[in-house]
């Protein structure tokens, strides 16, 4: 599935007073299996972005293809498009409906025409994945807490097994260890599968942790597109446009001014730590001391 | 008086059935006792589901009690009679500002509230103004609020409740949706509103970096507080939070791991500026050995 974008351009209220010009000419190409960061300052269009993956909002103008075809065309076989293409909203709500935790995560596999079994072990398999326990699979999804909520939305999608699984802002509201536990069940998918992920995000922590490229969006346009460590490079340029570096690399710049000899690529603490011991002349004793425990 | 007061405080949510019948009970929060000053900055941890909004909902009488009290400004809020003086003294922000927003236009929708207690005109105008100002949200005061993406709308209903100029106000994971400098920015209006207003602060969040200012920390879990104290204190139980499905800032993580593998580093470490500090205080003691 992959994707190409080009000279893509969406207003919402168009002709109007209100008119937003969303996204202005983006132009990019998703090939299979990356796991993409999508970044951007609030109202910078990350949203209206990952909606025209899956055609539910049709750019106002320029093309997009997957596999070469373009989704534009009449002919063009969008349902299928969107069983590929797996989105989960940046707000939970508005994709949970059913009448208990169960069968909304069997909704989505339901509607693709598998057989009973399959869809009930899917969806047990994806309530897992995200974090949901048993206990909860009868309960309304609507008496759950936010952070429980979020996963159900999470496991609905997984469900489908898409080949490009985007997640807009799932995070949020998620506790730490449901923050690792998710994006580490994705990494872990995404190895396993092959399965093309875009993340949407407003922590450069997590980012920076987990992807290997990253988009940033400013106004409706993509103003750098690269690996996490030449993006976060830019830390001006990032702060100008609402966005930041991880905590770790600011902490990085700080040392190195005060003259510590450390790498200010470091974005993750692994990374920061390893560095800073060397800096202290600490690796040795370090590496002797416990090999290598990811933190 | 303090500004709340909660008493063995217990609530317990109840599923029925199509005929009324009581399905289950789950007790979302356990026995809670909370007293805050006026003018504190508090903030409270937990995992997902630990009962945090549970409790949150209680300071404003969105939710009484199912046993014991609580008390704001000192109104028992289980006193129906209360209920108006209470979300008077305490203003909450949701999760999700889909459900809070209102008006058409935001400059609306942040004078609705003012409006609602009787506040005259111009200083409704005045205190919209400034409430815009405060999220960064000035500029689209002429918008539709419902045509503005997440984090934007997250900042108006900030401003909501700040221009009704509430005693305790209630942020309940308020930077959920917001970008890097949307988030300094709100925490940057909360610290502002508690120093120099006197406001006082309740703080709900999953970002543990947010929590550094707070004057005091609670540890939620299943209903309970299992761990309170300064930032400094909490964030120097490493173990214990992450056993708690919680974390502490990345860089008290990291001094934490610097100190275990022989790093000589005291604990509870918080900013990026103390570390670097404490680790060139390490670099002179090195040097001065050899
Ligand atoms: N339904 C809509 N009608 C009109 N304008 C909209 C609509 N949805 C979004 N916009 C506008 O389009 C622009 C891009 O919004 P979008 O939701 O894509 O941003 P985003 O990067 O996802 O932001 P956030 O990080 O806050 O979620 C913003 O200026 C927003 O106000
Ligand atoms: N409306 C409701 N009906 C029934 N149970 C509920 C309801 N709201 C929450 N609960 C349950 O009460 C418990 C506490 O939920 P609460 O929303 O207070 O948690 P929280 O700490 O705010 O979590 P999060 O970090 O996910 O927002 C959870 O087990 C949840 O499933
Ligand atoms: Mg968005
Ligand atoms: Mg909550």
């Amino acid at each position: 599935m992959a994707i190409k974008l080009e000279h893509i351009s969406y207003v919402y209220e168009a002709d109007t007073e209100l008119s937003v010009k969303a996204l202005d000419d983006v132009s990019l190409e998703i090939p299979d299996g990356q796991f993409i960061g999508l970044i951007g300052h609030t109202g910078s269009g990350k949203s209206t972005l990952v909606q025209h993956l899956n055609g539910l909002l049709k750019a106002t103008d320029g093309k997009l293809y997957y596999n070469g075809e373009n989704i534009y065309d009449k002919d063009f076989d969008m349902k299928k498009l969107r069983s590929q293409v797996g989105l989960v909203f940046q707000y939970p709500e508005h994709q949970l409906f059913e009448i208990d935790v169960f069968s909304d995560v069997c909704f989505g596999p339901k509607n693709l025409g598998l057989p009973k079994e399959e869809v009930e072990a899917r969806a047990k398999k994806a309530l897992r994945q995200a974090g949901i326990e048993e206990k909860y699979e009868k309960q309304s999804p609507f008496e759950l807490s936010g952070g429980q909520k979020r996963r159900v939305a999470i496991a609905g999608v997984l469900a489908m097994q898409p080949k490009v699984l985007i997640l807009d802002e799932p995070t949020a509201g998620l506790d730490p260890k449901g923050r690792d536990e998710i994006l580490g069940q994705i990494s872990q998918l995404r190895k396993e599968t092959g399965m093309t992920i875009i993340l949407v995000s407003h922590s450069m922590e997590d980012v920076a942790e987990y992807v290997d490229r990253i988009i940033v969006m400013n106004k409706g346009k993509v103003k750098f597109d690269d690996v996490p460590k030449k993006v976060f490079s830019h830390v001006n340029e990032l702060e100008e446009i609402g966005l930041a570096a991880p905590q770790m690399t600011y902490l990085m710049h700080y040392l190195k001014k005060e003259g510590f000899d450390v790498d200010e690529e470091a974005g993750t603490v692994e990374e920061a730590k390893v560095s800073i011991l060397k800096a202290l002349g600490k690796d040795r004793e370090a590496q002797k001391g416990q090999g290598g425990r990811a933190c | 008086m303090n500004i709340i007061e909660a008493k063995k405080l217990v609530y317990e949510y109840i599923r029925r059935d199509e005929e009324g019948n009581i399905e289950g009970v789950s007790r979302a929060v356990d026995g809670v006792d909370l007293s805050v000053n006026q003018g504190e900055f508090i903030a409270i941890l937990g995992h997902n589901g630990s009962g945090k909004s549970t409790l949150a909902k209680h300071i404003n009488a969105l939710l009484t009690p199912t046993e014991g009290t609580i008390f704001v400004d000192g109104k028992d809020t289980s006193d129906e009679a209360n209920i108006w003086d209470v979300r008077q003294s305490a203003g909450m922000v949701f999760q999700n500002p889909d459900n809070q927003i209102i008006g058409q236009v935001v400059e609306e929708d942040v004078g609705f509230g003012p409006e609602n207690m009787g506040v005259p005109t111009k200083e409704i105008w005045e205190r919209v103004e400034e409430s815009l100002k405060a999220v960064g949200m000035y500029a689209y005061r002429k918008h539709s609020p419902n045509k503005l993406s997440g984090g934007q709308k997250q900042r108006v209903s900030i401003a909501g409740v700040l221009a009704m100029h509430p005693k305790c106000i209630i942020l309940d994971e308020p930077t959920a949706m917001l970008d890097p400098n949307g988030r300094k920015e709100v925490i940057r209006a909360a610290r502002a509103l508690n120093q120099v207003e006197g406001v006082t602060v309740i703080l709900i969040t999953h970002y543990m970096e947010e929590v550094i200012y707070a004057d005091r920390v609670f540890v939620m879990d299943e209903g309970k507080v299992v761990l309170q104290g300064t930032p400094r204190e909490v964030f120097s139980r490493v173990e214990k939070l992450k056993g708690l499905r919680l974390d502490v800032p990345q860089v008290t993580l990291l001094a934490y791991e610097l100190q275990k593998a022989g790093v000589n580093l005291p604990d509870g470490i918080l900013t990026p500026e103390e570390l670097a500090e404490e680790l060139k205080k390490v670099r002179q003691s090195e040097d001065g050995r050899q």
